[in-house]
């Protein structure tokens, strides 16, 4: 058994034993839904089949339906999908790189974040796909032999690179999820009462045993694949970026990017993870086991990761200066100054004063402010992705060429659509899945619940 | 031929390791100790061996890696000279930087996979498994210790029951399996 400083704040509160945990975490798989479940369902199924429809449409029609012009050929399409792979980068690096630091508060998030992340890297790419048009072709991303029709993919582009990153990504992050999630779901085939519900556990669950065997292979497996995630999250984003960086337009041709974009995404994935955490934590009762310390540590990582991103949005801007590249300099001087001013001058607001706000203690431990900030960042997160990519290329090099760009209903329909299917997947989650990895928190009830801690024999044992 | 098991159950896992602590000091083989979650520090005192998986992802990278290699250098180099903006491949050293990416998330792709897919074959647990646990309970808050006294010759089953009472289980349960 672990132990740890007296002063340390327990992670898990009250007067738990191993039962209670399992009682708490099935107890809502076990019940009925409540009546705001069915509510919130339905509401983020109408808005994600809308948002089904538009792209139907859209692959039916063409992309002409969306808002794009021979100047502006990448808008909304591109934004959401950098900020939904941002924000699908908090689930795994919360279990792998906290996992690498043994940081215990993880266990109460892992499992949902990494869901989120799942769900939000499905909706990421989703945009790729349809911006093909012709999403039957879709294969050719692929390396096939040439008799298919086309050359062999080319290994040189970055936007093949991404294929690469966000497949893998995708992938590594189902398995180590779903590798977690076994044992969870053996405690719930063992408390099966309905016949349907342990027939679809004991299929879920593998067969899972608990052997101690089971046990050890289970813990290196899990360290392994944090140790091959956490390069894999840093690579992700610093691919995405690539798919801007390498290029030769004023405002995207920074070698900044990549640390930039990694730090963005931890950044809007963390807020993603605040937003949802804040209010399923109150709907399952889940106070005791993801309470205030937990939002306050993840409000740090917050507040670092902000730092960073206003650290490279100043960089940026004074090097577009200083390199005497005019069409850089005026890249900077028109997001700032130009017709997007508003949208520069709101991704400024929300994603460097705002989580400056995280130093106060207070603010930081207040649960309401938090979820204030945390939509605040990803509303400021969408902004700037918007603003590198749209006020970077709506005017050209060649005045005659300048344009703007106003999204049509269709623009707005699939990517509101997405955050509908989104909220249908993790809705499902949260009602179907163990949502948090309770044999992993039992690991470290003994050593960081409050009943443990507070025991008089707590610092004297062994 | 016919086995007795004891199933010996506890409800804290610390008590559960001093007696498996007590038991393998007196000669007593523990087969298996079944748990809700990793109990730190039962494996060497029933003599479980670390587990290789790690070396098997490690040569899975390695293949994922090679295979990448191959592919591109075949893809860009000997099939189709790719011709990029005037810049032809005309080996692959020239361009490995552009390689870099590719290799790197293919070797993490068949590490990742490779390791899980030998992890659950090798734990037997796949899709539709029935359940291996001896007690529904020991995915919820019990710990369950499994003795074969085919596997202890030296130890009867009186000595074991003697051993066992003062030990702190919860539930003792002996079956006959075939």
């Amino acid at each position: 058994m672990q132990k740890e400083a007296a002063i340390r704040e327990p992670l898990i509160l009250g007067n738990k034993t191993y039962h209670d945990v399992t009682e708490d975490v099935c107890r809502p798989i076990e019940g009925k839904a409540p009546k705001m479940w069915y509510i919130l369902f339905a509401i983020a199924l109408i808005i994600g089949l809308y948002g089904v429809g538009s792209i139907l449409y859209l692959l039916g029609t063409g992309i002409g339906v969306w808002g794009l012009n021979k100047t502006i050929g990448w808008a909304w399409d591109i934004t959401n999908f950098v900020w939904w792979v941002g924000i699908g980068h908090a689930g795994t690096l919360i279990s792998a790189v906290l996992l690498l630091f043994r940081q215990k508060w993880r266990m109460a998030i892992n499992r949902s974040a990494e869901a989120m992340t799942i769900f939000a890297v499905f909706m990421a790419g989703t945009f790729p796909l349809i911006h093909m048009g012709r999403l039957w072709v879709g294969y050719w991303v692929l390396p096939l032999p040439n008799h298919f029709g086309s050359l062999w993919v080319n290994f040189n582009s970055p936007l093949l690179w991404d294929v690469f990153a966000i497949s893998t990504y995708l992938s590594v992050s189902l398995v180590f999820w779903y590798i977690g999630l076994i044992p969870d779901f053996a405690t719930i085939r063992d408390r099966a009462k309905k016949p349907v519900a342990k027939r679809m556990y004991t299929i879920l669950s593998f067969g899972w045993s608990g052997r101690a065997k089971h046990w050890n292979r289970f813990e290196l497996v899990s360290l392994v694949l944090a140790g091959l995630a956490t390069p894999l999250v840093f690579s992700v984003h610093s691919i995405v970026s690539f798919d801007f960086a390498t290029s030769v337009i004023p405002g995207w041709h920074t070698t900044i990017f990549p640390p930039y974009f990694v730090a963005g995404a931890v950044f809007s994935g963390f807020a993603m993870v605040q937003t949802l955490l804040l209010v399923m934590r109150k709907a399952m009762n889940l106070e005791a086991y993801i309470h205030t310390k937990h939002v306050e540590y993840m409000n740090i990582v917050i507040m670092v990761t902000g730092s960073i991103v206003g650290t490279a949005y100043i960089t940026e801007l004074f090097i577009s200066w200083y390199s005497g590249v005019e069409y850089e300099a005026y890249a900077f001087l028109n997001r700032a100054t130009g017709p997007y001013w508003w949208a520069y001058w709101s991704m400024m607001t929300c994603n460097v004063i705002s989580p400056q706000l995280m130093w106060i203690r207070k603010l930081r431990r207040s649960l309401l402010f938090t979820f204030f900030i945390s939509i605040v960042v990803n509303i400021g997160m969408w902004f700037e992705r918007y603003v590198i990519i749209v006020t970077s290329i709506h005017r050209d090099y060649i005045p005659a060429a300048w344009s703007m760009h106003y999204p049509s209903h269709i623009d707005i329909a699939v990517y509101v659509g997405t955050i509908g299917l989104f909220f249908v997947f993790f809705l499902l989650f949260a009602r179907y899945f163990p949502v948090l990895a309770l044999n992993e928190v039992k690991t470290i009830l003994k050593g960081s619940g409050q009943s443990y801690k507070e025991s008089p024999d707590y610092h004297n044992h062994h | 031929m016919s086995d007795k098991v004891i199933y010996a159950m506890y409800g804290d896992d610390d008590v559960l390791k001093s007696s498996a602590k007590k038991l393998v000091s007196n000669g007593v083989k523990i087969s298996e100790v079944y748990s809700p979650f990793p109990i730190h520090g039962i494996d060497p005192i029933i003599g479980v061996k670390g587990t290789r998986l790690g070396i098997m992802a490690f040569l899975y990278g390695l293949t994922g890696l090679t295979l990448a290699t191959i592919g591109m250098y075949y893809f860009m180099v000997v099939e189709w000279k790719m011709n990029i903006g005037g810049k032809p491949n005309f080996s692959y050293a020239e361009n490995v930087l552009a390689f870099i990416p590719v290799s790197f998330e293919f070797t993490v792709l068949c590490a990742a996979h490779g390791m899980a897919i030998t992890y659950l074959l090798l734990n037997r647990t796949l899709p539709g498994m029935p359940a291996q646990n001896p007690d529904p309970r020991t995915t919820d808050d019990k710990f369950v210790m499994e003795i074969r006294l085919s596997e202890n010759h030296g130890v009867t089953e009186d000595k074991l029951d003697e051993l066992l009472k003062d030990t702190g289980f919860v539930e003792l349960d002996k079956k006959i399996i075939e």
